[in-house]
This record gives structure tokens, C-alpha cells and sequence, in this order.
């Protein structure tokens, strides 16, 4: 059986890439093997998790929501990262390792625009030329992003072919990529994609699932009864997980965005709705139709709006460490407007996903009395499309 | 003998090298590709090498991504695919066919599935664009255990060690590419590649057929004389097809591939 440091979880992963890429592949492996041992990188990059991203984040116990039902929901407050989402954490560690490779440019695909944002603000700090890669319609969903990006100096390029979303940008991110290798890192956004990625960016996100079993083992003097996070690509959720999957104590739970419903078509429930193929490098679930072909997923969240998933997570399905669940749009923002008027915090539309299934279990009383969540995102991004999904106009009065 | 060691070998009394055009099958319909398929060997093709179309085709430029979602969104499927060969092997026996797929369209169905159903349309090779040889031999092995020869990628930057594996489980040929990159014409071929056709014959690699970037005679002449035994052209003929109406569409793809094939001739 191949291991994890050869890309397999399981029998998911690998590195499915054209041969003209595996060179900048292996390099990178081995840049971040060498990396993980290397005391003077893991300094590095702590002091900027510490100094710049704002680590370690808070485990706020939420006040309003959780009392009545017996249940104390705790939040890992990655939204108060800095740039409004975990994706922080992985870029910085993915642009110590592209200086280190002395490359002098930066791409990344994007979706909600949160890892561009990312993508961008390592760009500037290290200096590195940054190229965007955004589906079309993310462009004209995220427009905020798009202009936090730009600000920061990066140049955004919409997506015009296949769906125009996030599946797209990453084929175009891999193209460039197949053309640019010598001088171009590619910062891929989520815990998926070909060998070292998943990998890689999982222990560049572990960190909040680290910090999270100690902050919680120093509150409660034990470990929570679950822990759920919402997954994409997967980064946040594995990122969460992975302190705990010893813990099997620990109900670890991903819940993916069923859109308009299961039954509708019209959704991203990857792991639960998908089988088994091949894409963008890894062998994992997918959202495929009955030749094979990649279907589109659908989720108001742009950030989730993805047909595949890390291979890591069809592997911790399909030995039942983890459970994968799914939330609607109309769940999802309802746990977006709960939280921001119990607690007074504004999440994200992909955490809210997160919170809407907690809600669900704290309502039947499966969560366990103490349950942590990764509030991966806050949701100043996604304001103007809940006032739209609300009916609210947000223009000025004449 | 296999079709492509007959065509080799008759190429080689003839002092000739290999044109080989590439298309995409269903693009832009059905029955257009079959008749395409006739001009290609008509106007000199020795062989075929032909892409079925994929959502996601990470490897190709705009070019050849147009034509896999006309194609697709014709209704195009590998079994209408397969149907298409089957019916071009009704008249045609000879010509060698190469498939030029995603890793996603072979791991359908199971074990060997699409290798059994490729030899029964009467493909005689496959080459995955996104499998490399590191993750190749599984697919190689299903490959030839359905009698189809498995083609590998090699690429200007892959390392010995890479070529050696590229070398090892290649069959029928060995698909060269001269420079980084996707498909395309936007971006020429480069003519660099001796050394790396040099190091394939040492580690006995099939025979060397360069792609990518091959738009005109000249540069058939090029690759032939730079040490490939064939070249393979791909999206001029696609942007041809594009863009030609479709009653001048046969004739126009023939007198561009004897412009092809007339450069082959050795001496
Ligand atoms: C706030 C937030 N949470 C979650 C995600 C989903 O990604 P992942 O599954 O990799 O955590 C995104 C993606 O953009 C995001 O912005």
C-alpha cells in the first residue's frame, strides 16, 4: 500500500498530471519534505502565522446559541484570520517554499475569491508577481474579492470557458502552469489536486485543528463529543480534522453544500452524490454524468461550488472516520442571518454551512454536549448577495 | 504484426516519415467526422490520431477545448465515439488508429472496460493526457492485456529516470512533445529535441513521433529532420474544420494534408 508520502490516502490521491508537470511536482514534494524538518522554515513561518495571519485564533464559546438545547458549540474563530478566511494560513506556508524554489511568480484558481485574496496578500509580501485564475461567474458574484485582489497588485483573469467557475479556473490554472513551471509556483487553494498538494496543504492547515484540541482540552478538560467544518475542496475541514482522527471518540463531520436539494440535481454534494474518477490530478469523487464527464456542481456559496473533493476526505469516508453531510442554500443563510444576530458575528456563506448542520444536530440533541466548529470564514464577502437573496436593495435612495 | 510496426516499416523501405493529423472524434458531428476521417487517409494520412472529447481537458489550448464542448455538446459520447471507428474500420483495415483521451473517460466501468472496447472499434494505441509515468503502469498493463499498445508522453524536461519509464512501458510509439505547455499552434514547436530523441532510442523507446505546436509543411520537414520518425498536427486541422463551411469542409482538409505529407518524403 502506497502512503500519504507518496500522495495515496488509501486508495485515493496520486498525481494524475500531464508528464510535462510531474519535474515541478517533484520538486515541490521535495522542497516540502525537506521543509517539515527543517527548524528554520517552521520558525519562519510561525512567526509570520503569529505576527502577520493573527495566530493562534480565539475558541469562542458561543453566549446566545446552545444554552437552551444543553449544548456548549464552540467556534474557531478562523475567521478572524488575517484576509477573512483559514486560507491564510496554507499560502503563507506555499510562498515560503516557492522563494525557497526561487520562483519570481505566483498563480492560483479561485472561487468565492477568498483564496485569491490569500494568494494575493502573500504576492505582495514576498514580492512575487500574482496571477488569478476566476470562473467568469465568480467574477461577477464576488466582485468585492476581485477588487481586494487587485488592490493588493494581483491581475485577475475571468474564466470564460466550461462552466465558468471554479473547476474551470483551476484547469486554466494548470494549463499556464504546464507552460511557466521554471519560474511560477502554483499556489493550488484547497487540500486537493495532484501530489503534494493534498498532503501539503492539510499540514499547512492543521494548525487550527492543532491550537482548536488544546484550547478545548484547556476549556472543558476533555474533547469534544464532534467537530464539523464545511467542505470544498476539503482544506478547512481536513485542516480540523486531523488533530482529532485518533480521537475516535471525536465525531468528526464535513457537510457539503446541497444547493437547491439532493433531488434537484442542482447541488455539490460530492462525497455523497459522487463516485470514483479522476480530476485535476487526483483519483477521488467527483460529480460525473454516466460517460464520465464532469458535472457542474451548485451551491450559493461560491466557495463550495466545486464537482470534486480532496482525496483525503474520500478516503476518511470510506473507512467511516468521518461522516459527510449536506446543508441547502436556504439552510445556509438562515444559519448565516442566526449567527449574525445571536452572537453578532457575520460568517461566511461556506461556514455557514457548517452552522446550519449544527444547528440541526443541537435541535435533536446528536451533537454531544460539547461540539467545536471551524467558522473558516467571516461573511463580509457575501453581504451583498444575501441582501439580494433577502430582496434588499442596497442602493442608495434617490 | 501490429499496424503501427507495418506502417513503420513500410515508411522506413519508402524513405518516408509519418504525417499523422489529429481530430476530434464527433467534431462537429457524427457523420462529418467519419467523412473527415476518409479525407485524412485520402490526402495521405498513415496514420490517425483522434481525441475523445472530455469536460476538462487540462492539456489542451483553446483551440482543441472548442472543439471537445462542440462535440460534447453534440451529444458526443465514447460510445458514439467507438461507433464512429467501428464504421471507418469497415472500409479501412490498415491505417493505425491512436486515441488520445483523459484519465477520467478510461477508469469508467470496470477493470478494463474501455481498453476491451477501443480494441473491439479497432483503436491500436491509447495515450492518457493526464496520466504521466509515474502513475502509468496499471493503465499500461490493462492496455496491452486488451491488445492495445499504451503511448507515454515525453517531454523536454523529463529526467532520465523519467524517459527510462517512458521508454519501458511505451508501445506502438513514443509521443514526443518539443516544448512546455498545452496543445496548440499559438505556440510553435521547438526543434531542440535531438538529445531527448537521442536518450529514447538508448533506453529503446518506440518509435519517436513529435507533437504540439505543428502547423505547417515546413515544420514536418523540421521534425522529421531533427531525428522523429512522424509528426503529428493537431489543431490547425481543428481550426480548419472550424472554420470552413461544411460543403468545402473534405476537400479543403485533403489539400492540407498532402501539403503534410508531401514534406515526408526523406530523400
Ligand atoms: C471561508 C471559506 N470556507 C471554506 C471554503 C471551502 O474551501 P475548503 O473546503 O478548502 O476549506 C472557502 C473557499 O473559498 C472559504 O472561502
Amino acid at each position: 500500500m502506497k502512503t500519504e508520502n507518496e500522495g495515496w490516502f488509501g486508495s485515493f490521491g496520486g498525481c494524475y498530471v500531464p508528464e510535462i508537470l510531474l519535474p515541478a511536482l517533484e520538486q515541490l514534494s521535495n522542497a516540502f519534505a525537506t521543509a517539515r524538518q527543517d527548524p528554520e522554515f517552521q520558525k519562519e513561518l510561525s512567526d509570520l502565522l503569529a505576527e502577520y495571519a493573527g495566530r493562534p485564533t480565539p475558541l469562542y464559546l458561543c453566549r446566545q446559541i446552545g444554552p437552551d438545547t444543553g449544548t456548549r458549540l464552540y467556534l474557531k474563530r478562523e475567521d478572524l484570520v488575517h484576509g477573512g478566511a483559514h486560507k491564510t494560513n496554507q499560502v503563507l506556508g506555499q510562498a515560503l517554499l516557492a522563494k525557497r524554489l526561487g520562483k519570481t511568480r505566483l498563480i492560483a484558481e479561485t472561487g468565492a475569491g477568498q483564496h485569491g485574496v490569500a494568494t494575493a496578500l502573500v504576492g505582495a509580501l514576498f514580492g512575487l508577481k500574482t496571477r488569478i485564475y476566476m470562473g467568469a461567474k465568480d467574477v461577477a458574484r464576488q466582485r468585492l474579492n476581485v477588487f481586494r485582489m487587485e488592490l493588493m497588485g494581483a491581475e485577475v483573469v475571468p474564466v470564460e470557458c466550461g462552466a465558468k467557475t471554479l473547476k474551470d479556473a483551476i484547469n486554466e490554472a494548470l494549463r499556464d502552469w504546464a507552460a511557466s513551471y521554471t519560474d511560477t509556483h502554483y499556489m493550488l487553494g484547497t487540500a486537493a489536486g495532484p501530489h503534494p498538494f493534498p498532503l501539503m496543504v492539510r499540514e499547512f492547515q492543521r494548525v487550527i485543528g492543532d491550537e482548536a484540541r488544546e484550547q478545548i482540552l484547556a476549556r472543558e478538560g476533555r474533547l469534544p463529543d464532534s467537530a464539523l467544518a464545511c467542505v470544498g475542496g476539503g482544506s478547512n475541514a481536513i485542516g480540523l480534522f486531523t488533530a482529532f482522527v485518533p480521537d475516535k471518540e471525536v465525531a468528526l463531520i464535513g457537510v457539503e453544500p446541497a444547493g437547491k436539494g439532493l433531488h434537484t440535481g442542482e447541488h455539490g454534494m460530492t462525497l455523497q452524490a459522487g463516485r470514483p474518477g479522476i480530476l485535476h490530478g487526483s483519483k477521488t469523487f467527483i460529480l460525473q454524468d454516466e460517460h464520465g464527464q464532469i458535472v457542474e456542481s451548485h451551491s450559493i456559496s461560491a466557495g463550495l461550488d466545486y464537482p470534486g473533493v480532496g482525496p483525503e476526505h474520500a478516503h476518511l469516508q470510506a473507512t467511516g472516520r468521518a461522516k459527510y453531510v449536506g446543508v441547502t442554500d436556504d439552510e445556509a443563510v438562515a444559519a448565516f442571518r442566526r449567527l449574525s444576530a445571536c452572537e453578532g458575528i457575520i460568517p461566511a456563506l461556506e461556514s455557514a454551512h457548517a452552522l446550519a448542520y449544527a444547528f440541526k444536530l443541537m435541535e435533536r440533541g446528536e451533537g454531544g454536549e460539547v461540539m467545536l466548529l471551524n467558522l473558516s470564514g467571516r461573511g463580509d464577502k457575501d453581504v451583498r448577495q444575501i441582501a439580494d437573496y433577502m430582496g434588499v436593495s442596497l442602493e442608495g435612495k434617490a | 504484426m501490429s499496424r503501427y510496426k507495418t506502417m513503420f516499416a513500410s515508411l522506413r523501405e519508402k524513405k518516408q516519415g509519418a504525417f499523422i493529423p489529429f481530430v476530434m472524434l464527433g467534431d462537429p458531428d457524427e457523420t462529418s467526422s467519419l467523412e473527415i476521417l476518409h479525407s485524412f487517409v485520402e490526402g495521405g494520412a498513415d496514420a490517425l490520431e483522434l481525441g475523445i472529447p472530455f469536460s476538462d481537458p487540462v492539456a489542451d489550448g483553446p483551440t482543441i477545448q472548442a472543439a471537445a464542448l462542440r462535440a460534447l455538446s453534440n451529444g458526443m459520447t465514447p460510445k458514439k465515439a467507438f461507433e464512429i471507428l467501428r464504421k471507418f474500420r469497415e472500409t479501412n483495415s490498415i491505417t493505425p488508429i491512436g486515441l488520445l483521451v483523459y484519465a477520467n473517460l478510461v477508469v469508467q466501468g470496470e477493470n478494463d472496460a474501455f481498453f476491451e472496447q477501443a480494441k473491439a472499434a479497432g483503436v491500436d494505441s491509447v495515450l492518457v493526457a493526464d496520466i504521466p509515468s509515474k502513475e502509468a503502469a496499471p493503465f499500461c498493463e490493462s492496455a496491452k492485456k486488451s491488445g492495445i499498445d499504451p503511448v507515454l508522453i515525453a517531454a523536454p524536461n523529463s529526467s532520465d529516470d523519467q524517459l527510462k519509464m517512458i521508454a519501458e512501458l511505451s508501445s506502438g510509439y513514443t509521443y514526443v512533445v518539443s516544448r512546455a505547455g498545452v496543445t496548440g499552434a499559438e505556440t510553435k514547436a521547438e526543434m531542440k529535441h535531438g538529445q531527448l530523441i537521442e536518450k529514447l532510442k538508448d533506453f529503446g523507446a518506440p518509435p519517436p513521433v513529435l507533437g504540439f505546436g505543428i502547423s505547417s509543411p515546413e515544420q514536418v520537414r523540421e521534425a522529421l529532420e531533427s531525428g522523429a520518425v512522424g509528426a503529428i498536427s493537431g489543431s490547425a486541422i481543428v481550426k480548419l474544420i472550424a472554420s470552413t463551411a461544411p460543403e468545402k469542409r473534405n476537400e479543403t482538409i485533403l489539400q492540407f494534408i498532402r501539403g503534410m505529407k508531401a514534406e515526408t518524403q526523406l530523400s
